[in-house]
């Protein structure tokens, strides 16, 4: 294709035009709170808003030529940024290094893609390619699985990653109850939240004031969790999908008010705390057992370590994450799991088929919301308090993201999401504030690029006829 | 009788603002239905361009409220619809064609990014707008109560009134709104007989998106501060409206505004202010199962 250098220096010079229009009063003057309380001045952060402008006109320039399919200049622009954002060159500030500089990566991405793509897409169609795709699709689970068993043995496993760890696994698990609803049944709940709160506080509660323990609480809690499944999904689910995903916002918004404002009952706004860790066959896992109970060195007669109780914590969670996606694997053979496959992908067609809707997209949601409910009640016993703050809209949005970046109806989608979205921020604990305005992005992104998410897995779990065999229609 | 009418001076001015919201999101619904979740954030990035606007106005000296408030109105009615423009052109034009869901969690990929984006550039703490116009006058006094009705109350009044009006008028009478109209029964018949689809889905994001600014410099003058935060609240009310009032119905709009804010000002007035967003949500949540398609709201046949 011929580069037509007017056009393009055109195009980047509207970009950088709109960009600036964007920018010019939220970014090139900034709000400064003076001591009283309606005080508030301004500086100008006019420098600041010039050098993104021109590295928005760079890049635009840079992707019209990978466009036209240019590669090599398109990458030595990037690394030109990349150069820049990582220079000890005195930009305004910290950020438009990061933004530069990623510009650029994004930038050099963009130019070797189409040649990157053909390159894996020739290697996998060779025939070592294509067994090792299929040997790495069947192993890959199992490999993920021994070193998540294996991890608390491992010398990496301190109290940091072990936190982190059980972080991940706690909204893989979510993930997983949240795609039976998203990515199996195709009902966009983004309430979600609200059922893990129900777990949390009906473990919270029960264990605080009526003394109930862990394991008895567990069950109980995934069940109240389904029932409220039950009751908010049944007059909702004859909505549309839009309809439906923000009547869910609704509802979860409604749960976290009433959790805020019944004062009585959850003790509001300030939480409640002191909630009892779960235990090991009766034996809790503190230093000092209180009266009556005994703890799990004593039990095990080994020395005490405040580690073994996150280690607990970790395979607890694991465990449940494994039953999840055991329930979820089971599900999708059976009739139900099948007709959630095919309610999302025709629900005019299932209801001529004599599928009944409602009732199918109810054990969907009742079934997710019962693996909020158990998570829920995992999170209580691990932070030992909670308050109506860690129930928020923008949890049911990660959870959200989780599922969609991985690929509706993927299992592995979700894990690789969960510790891209989850793990990758606290370890760069550096992007800190931008932690949310990456996420926020990103989710944009891979809608626009692959809206099928990282894995996309939509082939019916179970076919009439073996794919590609040419007996079906 | 009093307090009665104060709650309802209230509720309109507060209906208004919602109203203003409202629209973006039922015309945007209307014409390539989709719920155009950062909608709230754009009514709020409108609230902080007022905020500066009004700041580099007193620096400059402009003391007079009124080219203050219409030199405003303009800046954040331009630079708020940049932004109607640049969401629909790089979130969701992309994605016209592709599986339904895809837009809404574009959209709330660009409403996380967008409040994130305000609160690293503009900082966390609420800001204090000071008061631009003060005072009132007592309408009636009774049962030892006063009535007041504010400058303040009968500007967004007024505001919303005459832009409610020309709005309408342009939807109404001139080719730009034939030709939304036309996009909205039809797309494809449009852009067969000529019309510029891509143009007027733009149009119609960028005129929700100057009407939502109106909606935010409003806001900034009544409750007098404004943060990050504010535009998941009030666009899941001004939603809530749209689809109160039939989404995709302009004057249902305008009607399920009014409602909402009657709603959440009379709930707080006489029940309890901690539960008035739940009994706005609950509203919402009563008529989506009730009366779907809202008070003045066409019903939608799916055709197979």
């Amino acid at each position: 294709m011929r580069v037509r250098l007017p056009s393009i220096l055109k195009d980047a010079a509207l970009t950088a035009f709109v960009a600036a229009a964007l920018g010019i009063f939220i970014v090139g003057f900034r709000t400064v709170d003076v001591g009283s309380r309606t005080g508030l001045s301004f500086d100008y952060q006019l420098a600041d808003l010039a050098v993104a402008v021109g590295a928005i006109f760079v890049g635009r320039i840079g992707l019209s030529l990978a466009a036209a399919g240019l590669r090599w200049p398109v990458v030595a622009l990037g690394a030109a940024m990349m150069a820049v954002g990582a220079s000890p060159l005195q930009l305004p500030s910290g950020f438009l290094h990061w933004f530069v500089a990623l510009g650029g990566v994004m930038l050099v991405i963009r130019g070797i893609w189409p040649w990157a793509r053909g390159t894996l897409a020739a290697a996998a169609s060779t025939p070592s390619g294509v067994l090792l795709g299929q040997a790495g699709a069947k192993w890959f689970g199992w490999l993920l699985l021994a070193a998540a068993v294996l991890l608390p043995f491992t010398p990496a496993a301190d109290q940091k990653t072990m936190d982190l760890a059980v972080l991940i696994l706690t909204y893989v698990m979510l993930g997983w109850g949240l795609n039976i609803v998203v990515g199996l049944a195709g009902l966009l709940d983004l309430g979600y939240v609200a059922f893990y709160a129900v777990g949390a506080y009906a473990y919270a509660l029960l264990s605080t004031q009526h003394g109930l323990g862990f394991w008895t609480v567990l069950p109980l809690a995934g069940m109240m969790a389904a029932l409220f499944g039950i009751v908010l999904g049944f007059p909702v689910l004859r909505l549309r999908g839009d309809y439906l995903a923000i009547v869910t916002l609704g509802f979860g918004e409604i749960i976290r008010l009433v959790l805020l404002n019944w004062v009585d009952f959850t003790n509001g706004p300030a939480g409640i705390g002191s909630i009892p860790g779960p235990t090991l066959f009766g034996a809790v896992f503190a230093e000092t057992a209180p009266a009556g109970k005994r703890t799990v060195s004593e039990m095990l007669g080994i020395t005490f370590d405040g580690n073994h109780r996150l280690i607990f914590l970790y395979y607890i969670i694991l465990m449940l994450a494994l039953i999840t996606n055991l329930f979820t694997q089971r599900m999708r053979r059976l009739p139900v799991g099948r007709a959630w496959e095919a309610l999302r992908e025709d629900e005019t067609a299932c209801r001529a088929l004599g599928i009944n809707p409602t009732n199918t997209k109810l054990t969907a949601f009742a079934i997710g919301a019962m693996f909020a409910g158990f998570a829920g009640s995992f999170f209580a016993a691990k932070q030992r308090f909670i308050s109506p703050e860690s129930f928020a809209f923008i949890e049911s949005a990660i959870i959200l993201a989780i599922v969609v970046l991985g690929g509706m109806g993927s299992q592995i989608g979700v894990v690789l999401a969960a510790v891209l979205l989850i793990g990758l921020p606290e370890w760069f604990r550096d992007l800190g504030n931008y932690r949310m305005l990456a996420f926020g992005l990103a989710m944009v992104l891979i809608m626009v690029f692959r809206p099928r998410g990282l894995i996309a897995d939509r082939e019916p779990s179970v076919r009439l006829h073996p794919a590609g065999s040419g007996a079906g229609p | 009788m009093a307090y009665f009418s104060q709650q309802l001076i209230n509720a309109i001015t507060l209906g208004a603002i919602y109203g203003l919201i409202a629209i973006g999101y039922t015309m945007v619904y209307g014409i390539i239905g989709m719920i155009n979740f950062a909608h709230g954030e754009v009514f709020m990035i409108g609230a902080f361009i007022s905020l500066i606007g009004f700041m580099i106005c007193s620096f400059l000296g402009i003391g007079s409220a009124p080219v203050a408030i219409l030199l405003v109105l303009l800046l954040a009615m331009a630079f708020s619809a940049v932004y109607g423009w640049a969401i629909e052109r790089t979130a969701y034009r992309p994605l016209r064609g592709s599986f339904r869901l895809a837009p809404l969690i574009s959209a709330i990929g660009v409403s996380i990014a967008l409040q994130n984006y305000v609160q690293l550039v503009q900082g966390a703490r609420p800001k204090p707008g000071g008061q631009i116009v003060s005072g009132g006058f007592s309408l009636f006094s009774a049962d030892g109560f006063d009535v007041r009705v504010s400058w303040l109350q009968i500007i967004i009044v007024v505001v919303t009134v005459v832009l409610m009006a020309g709005f309408t008028w342009l939807i109404a009478r001139t080719s730009l709104g034939r030709q939304q109209r036309a996009c909205e029964q039809d797309m494809k018949m449009a852009a067969l007989l000529g019309v510029n689809v891509d143009r007027t889905i733009s149009l119609t994001f960028v005129l929700g998106a100057a009407l939502a600014a109106v909606a935010g410099m409003l806001f900034l003058m009544y409750y007098g501060v404004i943060d990050f935060f504010i535009g998941f609240l009030a666009g899941i009310k001004a939603f809530t409206a749209a689809v109160l009032g039939g989404i995709g119905s302009l004057p249902g709009a305008m009607l399920g505004g009014l409602l909402i804010g009657l709603i959440e000002v009379f709930w707080a007035g006489y029940f309890s202010s901690e539960y008035k967003d739940v009994a706005v949500f609950a509203i919402l949540v009563l008529v989506l199962i009730f009366r779907p398609t809202g008070l003045l709201g066409k019903p939608e046949i799916e055709k197979v």
